[in-house]
């Protein structure tokens, strides 16, 4: 069961995308989300046109892609059915006080696409860029902060570290629970207190856990000489390569079209 | 018959890519009052298995029975069952959480339904046969040694008076002293109140010392069933699926090459005594 939790799922395969430096692909992904924003009608062809090309080009299999929309249909019917019971605009159907106008369904459809769009493009990024590629890539981009003191490396540092726990983290919930379980605990019966009170023989374990782990992770690293972000280096520094400046080069392009083709023709 | 497992499956993932076959085709019985070790290189399937004998965990194909009756049977109290099958996990010092030792160790006889004078007597009871002594019964179980948390967390299924005990590697981690204690225990328990023991274990020796059968695994499936000294025989092969026998196993079939009439079946220290004094004795 919490076997099944995936998030932001790397898949690994062997596509340009996955090589793509991981700033190319943050910058690509706001890109492509502003994108979807400025586009009205025909400039949807455009974004799918993009969507698709970047499905094929992250040789994921879609069947995988798809996955991330499941937990998202319950938002997307509850956002598509408001949208189209509450637009005002010409009535297409109409039942004692619920209608249905043209414009309502227009404006369902436009935020339906949206939604789907934005998490199949979103999840593209986590698919093809491992966690601590992300964190690299983020830390890279948030450099310039360090002028305003705000500590880039730190957080970059603590992110890669949280990710790297999850599975581990989620591993001990299941040992604890079936540990507490062998004992007899219920973690399923009673109303909400007792579900809470149930929570104590496993959240108690997990938290000293976390602590322990903690503590012997922060002797671990200063005894390889951690001392933070100062002067540190990478053993693989992000360094941009060709196809990183031809992407950059399409998606200048890609942002202009879809600006130009909302202003000057109302795409 | 205590357990029964039949024809057992277990597979992680079925159907995705990460599909991985933890136990194929196990069945075997456990009768009431046996005391079984199940030995077995790291990811034999020795966890997965004792997991589906008090129902943490549901076979994918197959059944598993206790006194008769399929677990799994709907209307089947598997709560309930583990109260008579308790499981004791490698390193269970980390599922202590309650204020004082009393206190945590009392948390499987409450779970039971029993009275707050019974659950303190049963508790204090499973501390005495541990072993811990009645200074600590108030103080914090995270104030105490390694080996002391040890002893608390075996004592919380002890207190729950189970007809079977499953112990996955209980002495991982412990001094040589700790060790011989907490086995000696089990085994006085197991003679004295009949309980039937499951004892899960990397080492070869105390395999050797305690058990009356045991149980190889390998790669999910049962590979040998019999009493150890015929399982040891198999010494060879054994180490071709990443274990061993007992030390004594080789140093008694070195003995006999070089001549000296000695047991080579001798796979405990006492056994091996005996048998090298006789065999010195016959020479004369």
């Amino acid at each position: 069961m919490l076997r099944d939790i995936t998030i932001g799922q790397y898949y690994p395969a062997d596509s340009v995308l996955h090589r793509l430096d991981p700033r190319v692909k943050f910058v690509g992904t706001i890109v492509y989300i502003i994108s979807l924003f400025v586009f009205q009608n025909w400039g949807y062809l455009l974004g799918t046109a993009f969507l698709i090309a970047i499905i094929v080009l992250s040789k994921v299999p879609f069947s995988f892609m798809i996955k991330g929309l499941k937990t998202i249909v319950a938002l997307l019917i509850f956002t598509m059915v408001l949208n189209a019971f509450l637009t005002p605009g010409t009535i297409l159907w109409q039942w004692k006080f619920l209608h249905v106008t043209e414009e309502g369904l227009i404006v369902a459809a436009k935020m339906g696409i949206r939604l789907v769009y934005l998490i199949l493009g979103a999840s593209i990024l986590t698919l093809t860029t491992t966690p601590n590629k992300l964190t690299d890539g983020l830390e890279a981009l948030f450099k310039p902060l360090k002028a305003l003191h705000v500590p880039v490396h730190e957080i970059a540092m603590m992110m890669s570290i949280a990710l790297r726990f999850i599975p581990i983290l989620l591993e001990e919930t299941d040992k604890i629970m079936k540990a507490q379980m062998a004992r007899g605990a219920d973690f399923e019966k009673g109303g909400l207190i007792a579900k809470i009170k149930a929570m104590v023989p496993l959240l108690v374990p997990l938290f000293v856990s976390a602590f322990r782990r903690a503590n012997d992770l922060a002797l671990a690293m200063e005894a390889r000489c951690y001392h933070g972000g100062d002067n540190r280096t990478q053993m693989n520094p992000l360094k941009y390569e060709r196809r990183d400046h031809i992407a950059y080069i399409i998606l200048a392009v890609y942002l202009a079209a879809s600006i130009i083709g909302r202003v000057l023709f109302k795409w | 018959m205590a357990i029964k497992l039949d024809h057992v499956f277990y597979t992680y993932s079925e159907g995705t890519a990460y599909e991985m076959h933890a136990l194929k085709d196990v069945s075997l019985e456990i009768p009431d009052g046996q005391f079984l070790g199940i030995i077995g290189h790291t990811g034999s399937g020795k966890s997965t298995l004792i997991q589906h004998l008090n129902g943490l965990m549901q076979p994918t194909k197959g059944t598993v029975s206790y006194n008769g009756e399929d677990i799994w049977a709907d209307k089947y109290d598997r709560r309930n069952l583990r109260f008579h099958v308790g499981l004791v996990f490698q390193y269970p010092e980390y599922q202590l959480f309650e204020e004082d030792v009393l206190k945590d160790v009392c948390f499987g006889p409450k779970n039971m339904g029993l009275t707050p004078e019974e659950c303190e007597k049963r508790a204090r009871e499973a501390l005495e046969q541990v072993g811990v002594p009645e200074e600590i019964f108030r103080k914090s179980p995270f104030d105490l040694s390694g080996g002391q948390k040890r002893r608390v967390a075996i004592a919380g299924i002890l207190a729950m008076n189970p007809d079977v005990l499953i112990l996955d590697e209980p002495t991982a981690g412990l001094d040589p002293k700790g060790r011989d204690e907490i086995l000696d225990q089990v085994k006085y328990l197991h003679d004295k109140r009949g309980i039937t023991v499951i004892l899960v274990s990397h080492s070869m020796e105390d395999v050797a010392k305690y058990v009356d059968r045991l149980i190889v695994m390998n790669k999910g499936e049962k590979a040998y069933d019999a009493i150890p000294s015929e399982v040891f025989s198999h010494y060879k092969e054994l180490e071709k699926i990443g274990l061993a026998a007992p030390q004594m196993t080789y140093i008694m079939h070195d003995l006999k090459e070089k001549g000296f009439d000695v047991d080579v079946h001798a796979d405990t220290v006492e056994e091996a005594r005996d048998s090298i004094l006789h065999a010195l004795g016959t020479r004369g």
